[in-house]
């Protein structure tokens, strides 16, 4: 029972991550109907753009820790959020109106461009860093001396993670971009007539979620202490599942799938085999698809002839 | 081209400074800044300034060429009129391309019969025709989108080599079983992608693949794992070796034996491989399944409407396509002597994907061209690995952009009324599937 606090707890941080990610693809697939390839490097350059604002912190010698994760969090939230807008000032906006298959290829070479991009600029090492957050606290201790244990950094992400949810929320249902936003999902066109700035809109969700995908990048960091070049191909599927799980569209549905896909992962590791979690996650997609179509939270697909 | 149309330099400068200034932010902290590991372990970081603003500096002046260029060009919307004369010069030598190259083709061995590199280079870039062509039944005929095409080819790969060191089986048997196999493989992964269209197909497929890779790297009892299978045999000719021994080719013929009659026969081999998909590919479009797929690409609605059983069809053109892979698996693992789990990762699917889009999917001469500049491109930044894949990223976002049809952007209809008239692909829907 004890082993499985301490899973459940380890899968909802896991999660949280997995579901920050996935709004970023739930979101532009709302508004754009393509599967942006290149989010999940996104996500990674968001990571190693943390990384590296924290080594220039310290060795400025800085110690506040709050105070170099808030200035952290802000850095690569911007920069990452840059990033977003010029993947979608580049890549994809010349090919709005093109055939469905253009953009589609565009983002998987824009993700082969991140990737490597951040290979030659970095190097292909994984970069380790060394706990940034300790501490935590006992939250039982078993007869078999197994202890349960919620650590300062979980709480944090957990924390952060619902923070952002709601701020984003209340974005979403009660600002002028939100209005413009859901518009523009509705139909461009009538948006456009009724004077959205639909390309703008676009890019501002581009730009959103790019921004939520730092601080994924930047949670990843400090969970598991380490970033490397690769990371954004499989976190990146993994929150596309979650997405998909959820209900493509649908944002609590990305944040439920996300909780979901990391609860199931964090189980299958610790019940079954850590060598086939990956194998699971994806498992999970094919399974969903075939018989929950639309998700647990997603509108059906009316089919126009 | 009017002056009025023309923004002045001041617009110009302003643009290309704007992204400069981009491009300042973006590479700031990723090429301004290393991260290396230092001497106790822990990281440590140097400046690069040099290397940012030579970056920013490209930048700059790129954007000012990109702008000159497109000025140069004239808008997006224009249209071009093409003078009668030279669309038919065109089209007359559009119909000789393809018997040329094929005749070139065929005497590739006997012209650079010394120059090794240049064979192995052919039987690379025909082991890609023939997977482009394979790939194009499914994304270019079915419209079905494809991102896990690779794993196919690795059930084709790992069945001969499987099979024949463990069970000692020939290649000539092997084939057709790495060919029976993949296709399974495609009922199997048809099955339940039949419901999905577009996207979700696109995500399913590429989730698939990696599920054989990491299915693949994990069963080490089976497969061996990350170190793969070694010492696959090479192909014979119907039974006789190719080598140096007393029954070979070379002592039977009695000619001197050489290295390079191995690597002549396996280009034939490939290039027997990539036309008999090229003529299966062809008969099936007139057929009645050809057709089926056709019509499914164009509209999948209409075609239930029509009482075409979209089941089957799809299935069929799954199974057809992963056929194919499979056969060029098993001419991989032969060729190869030794396979891993490294050659079937995404990067090789989206590289045949993308050989598909750039050939014009439909269009089998199109992927063969695509095929070759591709994998040509590629040869070309061997020297630069690292910068190599970044290169094809940029390749294949500009290419999109600046051809989203693809190389040949028409396609000949496969049934017409009274006269071929080839249609612009802009007519045509695609991946609705």
């Amino acid at each position: 029972m004890d082993y499985f606090a301490q899973q459940l707890i380890n899968g909802l941080v896991l999660g949280s991550i997995y579901g920050l990610i996935a709004i970023g693809y739930t979101m532009v697939y709302g508004i754009v109907g393509m599967i942006n390839f290149a989010h999940g490097d996104i996500f990674m350059i968001g990571g190693f753009i943390a990384l590296i604002t924290f080594l220039i912190l310290v060795s400025f010698g800085l110690t506040a820790i709050p105070l170099i994760l808030l200035v952290v969090l802000l850095v690569s939230m911007a920069i990452t959020a840059l990033y977003g807008w010029t993947v979608e000032r580049i890549a994809y906006r010349p090919l709005r109106h093109s055939f469905r298959l253009a953009p589609m290829l565009s983002a998987i070479g824009m993700s082969f461009v991140l990737t490597n991009y951040s290979q030659v600029a970095q190097g292909a090492r994984v970069k380790p860093v060394p706990p940034i957050i300790t501490g935590g606290y006992t939250l039982h201790e078993g007869a078999g001396g197994f202890v349960v244990q919620l650590s300062n950094i979980q709480i944090i992400v957990v924390i952060t993670t619902v923070v952002l949810l709601a701020l984003f929320t209340w974005l979403v249902s009660s600002t002028r971009l939100g209005r413009d936003m859901r518009a523009c999902e509705q139909d461009q066109t009538m948006a456009a007539l009724l004077g959205v700035d639909v390309d703008r809109t676009i890019s501002m969700t581009f730009v959103i979620g790019a921004a939520l995908a730092a601080v994924a990048g930047m949670m990843y960091l400090l969970y598991y202490g380490l970033v490397d070049f690769f990371m954004g191909f499989v976190a990146g599927i993994k929150a596309f599942t979650a997405a998909v799980l959820g209900g493509i569209g649908s944002l609590p549905g990305a944040m439920l799938g996300g909780l979901a896909i990391g609860l199931i992962e964090t189980f299958w590791s610790a019940y079954f085999s850590v060598e086939y979690k990956d194998v699971a996650a994806f498992s999970i997609l094919i399974v969903v698809l075939i018989f929950l179509p639309t998700g647990l939270l997603g509108r059906p697909e009316v089919e126009k002839v | 081209m009017q002056a009025s149309r023309a923004p002045g330099i001041a617009f110009i400068f302003k643009k290309a400074l704007i992204s400069a200034l981009v491009a300042l932010v973006l590479f700031s902290l990723m090429i301004g800044v290393r991260t290396e590991a230092g001497p106790q372990g822990l990281l440590v970081y140097e400046t690069r300034f040099g290397d940012l603003a030579a970056m920013v500096a490209a930048v700059f002046g790129g954007s000012i060429v990109v702008e000159l260029l497109r000025q140069w060009w004239g808008p997006v919307g224009t249209i071009r009129v093409v003078p009668p004369q030279v669309t038919s010069t065109l089209a007359v030598a559009g119909r000789w391309v393809a018997p040329v190259l094929l005749v070139f083709t065929f005497l590739v061995p006997v012209i650079f019969y010394d120059q090794r590199y240049i064979l192995d280079l052919g039987i690379l870039v025909l082991t890609y025709v023939m997977l482009g062509w394979g790939l194009n039944v499914v994304v270019g005929l079915a419209g079905l989108l494809d991102l896990g095409y690779v794993a196919f080819y690795a059930v084709g790969a790992y069945s001969y080599a499987l099979l024949a060191t463990n069970f000692g089986l020939s290649f000539w048997v092997c084939l057709p079983l790495a060919g029976i196999l993949a296709a399974f493989w495609g009922v199997l992964l048809g099955f339940p992608v039949l419901r999905l269209r577009g996207d979700y197909l696109a995500i399913v497929t590429l989730a698939f693949g990696e599920i054989i890779r990491l299915v693949i790297i994990n069963w080490q009892s089976l497969t061996g794992g990350p170190n793969g299978v070694s010492g696959i045999p090479r192909p014979t000719l119907f039974g006789i070796p190719l080598d140096n021994s007393d029954n070979g080719l070379a002592a039977l013929l009695r000619i001197e034996f050489s290295p390079t009659h191995r690597i002549v026969f396996l280009f034939y081999l490939i290039l027997a491989l990539a036309l008999l998909t090229n003529w299966v590919t062809i008969r099936l479009r007139r057929l009645p399944i050809g057709r089926a797929w056709e019509a499914l690409r164009e509209d999948e609605v209409a075609c239930r409407a029509l009482g075409i059983n979209t089941t089957t069809t799809k299935l069929t053109a799954f199974a057809t396509g992963a056929m194919f892979g499979g056969f060029a698996g098993a001419f991989f693992a032969t060729r190869q002597g030794f396979i891993s789990p490294e050659s079937f990762t995404f990067q090789e699917s989206a590289l045949v994907l993308a050989i598909v889009v750039l050939g014009g999917m439909g269009s089998q001469l199109g992927v063969a061209l695509a095929a070759l500049a591709m994998i040509g491109g590629f040869e070309l930044f061997r020297g630069l690995d690292q910068f190599r894949m970044l290169v094809f990223g940029m390749a294949m976002v500009l290419l999109m952009i600046w051809r989203p049809r693809g190389l040949i952007g028409h396609r000949a209809p496969t049934v017409f009324l009274e006269r071929n008239q080839a249609i612009s692909s802009d007519l045509v829907k695609e991946g609705h599937g």
